[in-house]
């Protein structure tokens, strides 16, 4: 519809492109081919010579089952993450757009965590649920529930999941009250005209317009899980216990750097730029469909 | 099918802002009623609390005798076109016409048939697996109008329905509206600011101005007997030529030139000395026969005036000299823009104009075509 802007100078364009193609390559074109050459390659255990071993590593990765383990980890992580920062974030946001007064202060007050870095989330989660110092631990053990993170890895799960999700539930809180301002309000009232209650509102109209902003906020939420999680369960649990949290990113940094398996790290690593290219691409290309740009 | 009473309703906000002033309007049943005002007087508020939008401050609201005040808009069985059309984005255009009847449980066949009727009457039938945004903006209003009529309401609210559309198109809405309210029956509030829209519409029109009503009643009758200068001024355009009247002081005694001959307007009254110096003269001191006792501001229609280049002017009239400063023929008619005692007035003449901007002439009204107001603006006479 709108004309073709055609720039009489043929290389001016490229020249201009060139600062952004130069920092994906370098960044990471050059580093992603690098972890595709080194996953099909084998160290010996001194790291003297390396032996090219084509999909040897993959074989092997895919067959081990601490890393089938990790898949399921990893799977349960982010669907869980997911929701929870997201259903919370929506019911906020939907609870800050009726209040009228202190309504500034209410929404700065709830951006806060957001500046939070995930190592310091995960202690102040850890500090509070940790079972022999945690003040909340106390609280849950004298309520009768049997908490202990450190020993059960469903109890790991609940905490490394609670503290991803607080982290990022400010961050899809702005998006959604951006999101809900962004309804006009006569289409509410024409709603209530028609005969709508406010909860029927909510699901026939708010939440339908609100689906752009809920997509955008899955892409977001599930990266954010698979690979920004990363620090939280490093502090809160190291992976454990017993594998528990181990999720795919954290066993890439254990196989690699902490035992030094190099091999297997880096195919597990390009196994994981796939899913992730995967998810995306099937997010994109499904989801969006669905997905109504007023 | 329903009678709208308003008994002294009031909106007063919350920082105690007054935008209703206590206005009480009886809208019978299947009566177009339209509201008309410059924007901030208070019109749409008023529609909005007939709708239930709005909360009613003081007063009441009754539709079909009953009071609705505490009843909220999914309750009061109405149905609003917005000026923005509100049409749900997300819905095509069958789903945005069928979700107020599917809202209140009508059964799957009976919301098609309605649907599918309504569609057709307003020529939408093509477009009924369309999303509004696919739509021109004639169609989305003619959605709105499908939205509200498939629903079958007590009482349609029009909030400015018409003033996203082009004037070609804003003129053939406006007649089917028209047609449509006719043979529906349906009793209906329309909130304007445009006073052409509101003299071809209303059975009732309301005339509003700072939160209060300045006149209710037939549009024409309000046309011919404005009630007040804010009245004459809104309805009618161009509006009412204004002219305030001074008393007292030294008046110019009309003393045999044309030109204060003719602003006496009546050769034997020229002469008369009767025209003491009370009596109301014009801004440039020329006295004007035939006014009131109370007459503050005289008033005329451009088109009740007429306009001489001669000397005489005819028994019975007014005649105000004046000086041409513009000319803008539209076709059928001209206008003639005019300096005269210290304000602009405006003439339409038929057809082509024969005076030339710097020309000098008088403007000449016929008695029975002045208007007069008092000090407050009230009519009087």
């Amino acid at each position: 519809m709108s004309p073709r802007v055609v720039f009489p100078n043929k290389i001016l364009p490229y020249l201009l492109l060139a600062p952004q193609l130069a920092i994906t390559l370098v960044f990471f074109y050059w580093p992603a081919s690098q972890a595709l050459y080194q996953s099909m390659l084998r160290e010996d255990p001194f790291g003297l010579k390396s032996q090219f071993v084509w999909f040897d590593n993959f074989a092997r990765v895919l067959a081990d089952p601490n890393y089938l383990n990790s898949v399921r980890v990893t799977a349960v992580f982010s669907i869980a993450t997911a929701a929870v920062a997201m259903v919370t974030a929506l019911l906020l946001a939907v609870m800050a757009d009726k209040v009228i007064r202190g309504r500034g202060l209410y929404r700065t007050l709830m951006i806060w965590p957001y500046a939070v870095a995930p190592a310091i989330a995960g202690m102040l989660w850890l500090f509070l649920f940790n079972p022999s110092i945690g003040t909340l631990a106390y609280g849950l053990r004298w309520l009768g529930i049997a908490w202990n993170p450190l020993l059960d890895g469903g109890d790991a799960m609940v905490l490394v999941v609670a503290a991803a999700s607080w982290k990022q539930i400010s961050y899809n809180f702005l998006f959604f009250v951006a999101g809900l301002q962004a309804i006009p309000k006569t289409l509410i009232e024409a709603a209530a005209i028609d005969g709508a209650g406010p909860t029927k509102r909510f699901w026939t109209i708010v939440f339908p317009l609100l689906a752009p902003t809920t997509f955008f906020l899955l892409v977001v939420n599930t990266v954010y899980a698979f690979f920004d999680t990363f620090g939280i369960i490093h502090a809160v649990t190291g992976g454990g216990p017993g594998k528990a949290t181990e999720t795919l990113v954290y066993k890439v940094y254990n196989d690699g750097f902490v035992n030094l398996i190099l091999g297997d790290s880096a195919a597990q690593s390009v196994i994981l730029m796939v899913i992730v290219i995967a998810l995306t691409a099937i997010q994109f290309r499904y989801v969006e469909k669905k997905v109504h740009y007023g | 099918m329903a009678t709208v009473d308003l008994k002294d309703v009031k909106k007063i906000y919350a920082g105690g802002v007054e935008a209703v002033k206590g206005v009480s309007i009886a809208i019978p049943d299947k009566a177009l009623c339209v509201l008309v005002g410059p924007s901030g007087c208070g019109k749409s508020t008023l529609l909005r609390m007939i709708a239930g939008l709005e909360s009613i401050s003081a007063g009441t609201v009754s539709i079909d005798g009953k009071v609705v005040n505490a009843i909220g808009p999914t309750e009061r069985d109405i149905a609003m076109v917005f000026q923005n059309y509100a049409l749900y984005p997300h819905m095509k255009v069958y789903d945005n016409m069928a979700y107020g009847l599917r809202n209140r449980g009508t059964p799957k066949d009976e919301i098609d048939k309605r649907v599918r009727e309504t569609a057709k009457t307003l020529e939408l039938s093509a477009l009924l697996d369309r999303r509004p945004r696919e739509l021109s903006g004639g169609q989305r209003q003619r959605v709105a109008m499908g939205r509200a009529i498939v629903r079958n309401p007590k009482v349609f609210l029009f909030d400015e329905p018409l003033s996203n559309l082009d004037a070609k198109l804003r003129g053939q809405m406006r007649v089917e509206i028209k047609n449509l309210q006719r043979a529906l029956g349906v009793t209906s509030v329309y909130v304007t600011h445009d006073q052409l829209e509101a003299m071809t519409l209303a059975d009732q029109l309301v005339v509003m101005n700072a939160g209060l009503v300045e006149q209710i009643g037939d549009p024409l009758d309000i046309y011919e007997k404005p009630a007040s200068t804010f009245v004459a001024s809104f309805i009618g355009a161009p509006p009412m030529n204004l002219l305030a009247l001074t008393r007292g002081g030294a008046g110019r005694m009309p003393a045999g030139s044309p030109e204060e001959m003719a602003a006496v307007g009546h050769g034997s009254a020229a002469g008369s000395t009767a025209l003491a110096s009370a009596a109301p003269m014009l801004t440039d001191g020329s006295v004007v026969p035939f006014a009131p006792q109370a007459a503050a501001t005289l008033g005329f229609r451009p088109e009740d005036a007429d306009v001489t280049h001669g000397a005489e002017a005819p028994g019975g009239a007014l005649a105000i000299p004046a000086a041409v400063e513009a000319v803008e023929p539209v076709g059928a008619e001209s206008f003639l823009y005019c300096a005269a005692a210290g304000t602009r007035i405006i003439v339409r003449v038929h057809g082509r104009a024969t005076a030339r901007p710097g020309d000098q002439l008088r403007v000449v009204v016929r008695a029975e075509k002045l208007h007069w107001f008092d000090q407050a603006g009230k009519r009087v006479g």
